[in-house]
């Protein structure tokens, strides 16, 4: 042996292929090959969307095509208020463009501090804490305050980030039927009663757009001594007096332990926050992972979130105008003959029900040829394994573009026999 | 019948609804190479198990259950 000791091998420019069984990629064919063959059948790919120009809340240009926006969370038209815009300029000069680390030690700026003002202004709630994104904001409380021997239990159509959450924690998780007061019931009933318990819903499910009955299962958590959490994120702006939720709409502010919630829907940019009147919630930001290891949002970004917080408090217009256009299009698609998630207009979620994914691609292109973008959605991310063409509504939507909506979506339903 | 028996043929008969195929079912029966089940399904039989037998079965447990015999064994545990 020579004093340089091993000498490492040559790098082979022409590796093999790796052998089938070694490679972890395998696991994934199933879905390239589902990928495939509906990209075989000539439609467009309804998961590589790109908004080459953006041009208001509600249209943007794909492909060289005016479209109507029609599949975005945009429920209030925040994006391209002036305030909204003014105030992320004025951070983005005085504060630079990022802040380069957590918010446990170099990245809280004073927008991140006036964010969080802001919340509390708007929720009237003692606590609130930003953080990088709606799916950390779940992630790093429902992992953080159920731990070893406690219990989490959850509606079984929760959110992947809800989901997610759970798999991150060390609590035991169980799941009750969708919306049923007597199911959450039973299982709460049948739980141990020293542990510590947090039930978690939804204002609003995202995939059909229905409310739920928090009133009756908030009460039936409580009967069982358990902490309530409610994930507001497609509900803030529009439900109840001050436009906190669905939550507030059904009188349960002295009820619920936490609201989850986002910047990226009704606030109209980035970031995830969770509010709260415990006493202690102040510990989460030296014990929740997610919010401590992981960089803190830019300062344009947490500026334009505490501006649009504020207008969202006294945007008694545009939340009438949201109802109203939902109310029209759910309206217009019944009278045609969609079969829709829900019987009446909920939310600012409209979900059309489709036979099967031939039917719902076809459509969904048709759609957007004539300009018209909505959300295509699958198993698994629905509810049982619907295939689903979702639309979600702008408060800045006018009755022009909606009337022009209702029109492609019966052609294109007559086109593809999702109607008669 | 021995009290597992018994839950072995309460069980048979709960996941009878859900089989689609036609398996016949065994102890060493498995919930997803065998029979199938998507994860939409595995949910509805579980909450359907532990109505009938008054029980929660937690998703911590679900992950480790594979086999119908496996969670016979899991059913009489949380009884007992």
């Amino acid at each position: 042996m020579t004093e340089t000791g091993l000498q490492p091998e040559a790098i082979d420019l022409d590796p093999p292929a790796v052998a089938p069984e070694r490679d972890l990629f395998s696991k994934f064919d199933p879905l390239i090959a589902e990928r495939e063959a509906l990209l075989a059948s000539g439609v467009r790919d309804p998961f590589a969307i790109v908004m080459d120009e953006v041009r208001s809340p509600t249209e943007a240009v794909i492909k060289g095509r005016e479209t109507i926006l029609l599949g975005t969370y945009n429920y209030m038209g925040m994006t391209f208020d002036p305030d909204v815009i003014a105030a992320g300029k004025e951070a983005l000069e005085k504060f630079g463009s990022g802040t380069n680390g957590s918010r446990m030690l170099n990245g809280t700026f004073r927008d991140h501090v006036d964010a969080e003002e802001a919340l509390k202004e708007f929720y009237g709630a003692r606590h609130a804490m930003v953080f990088s994104t709606g799916y950390q904001a779940n992630l790093g409380i429902i992992s953080t305050i159920a731990g070893r021997g406690e219990y989490i239990i959850l509606d079984a159509d929760s959110h992947a980030s809800i989901y997610d959450g759970c798999k991150m924690g060390d609590a035991e998780v169980v799941r009750f039927r969708h919306n049923s007061v007597e199911d959450l019931d039973k299982r709460l009933g049948r739980l141990p009663k020293e542990p510590g318990k947090l039930v978690v819903l939804e204002g609003v499910y995202s995939m059909l757009g229905d409310v739920a009955p928090l009133k009756e299962m908030v009460a039936v958590a409580k009967k069982h001594g358990a902490m309530v959490l409610s994930d507001e994120a497609h509900s803030m702006g529009f439900y109840g007096p001050n436009g906190r939720g669905v939550y507030e709409d059904q009188g349960l502010e002295a009820d619920v332990d936490f609201i989850i919630g986002t910047f990226s829907k009704s606030v109209g940019t980035v970031g995830g926050f969770c509010v709260s009147n415990h006493p202690k919630f102040e510990v989460m930001r030296l014990a929740c992972r997610p919010y401590i290891f992981t960089a803190s949002l830019p300062p344009s970004v947490v500026a334009t979130a505490a501006t649009s917080i504020r207008k969202l408090m006294h945007a008694h217009n545009k939340r009438q105008h949201l109802w109203e256009n939902a109310r029209k299009l759910h309206g217009g698609l019944t009278a045609m003959g969609f079969k829709l998630g829900t019987a009446e207009p909920e939310s600012a979620i409209i979900a059309v029900i489709l036979d099967d994914q031939t039917q719902a691609v076809a459509m969904w292109q048709a759609l957007l040829e004539n300009g018209v973008y909505v959300n295509m959605a699958r198993p698994p991310a629905t509810p049982a394994g619907m295939f689903l063409l979702r639309c979600s509504l702008c408060a800045e939507h006018t009755t022009e573009q909606l009337n022009r909506v209702l029109a492609l979506f019966g052609e294109a339903g007559r086109a593809t026999g999702a109607i008669g | 019948m021995s009290d597992r028996e018994q839950t072995f043929q309460t069980v048979k008969a709960q996941i009878e609804p859900f089989n689609k195929k036609g398996v016949n079912i065994v102890e060493t029966t498995t919930f997803q190479g065998d029979l199938e089940w998507d994860s939409l399904t595995v949910m509805d039989f579980v909450a359907a198990i532990e109505d009938e037998f008054d029980i929660v079965i937690t998703m911590n447990m679900q992950a480790e259950i594979e086999t119908v015999g496996q969670l016979v064994d899991a059913v009489d545990r949380l009884r007992a």
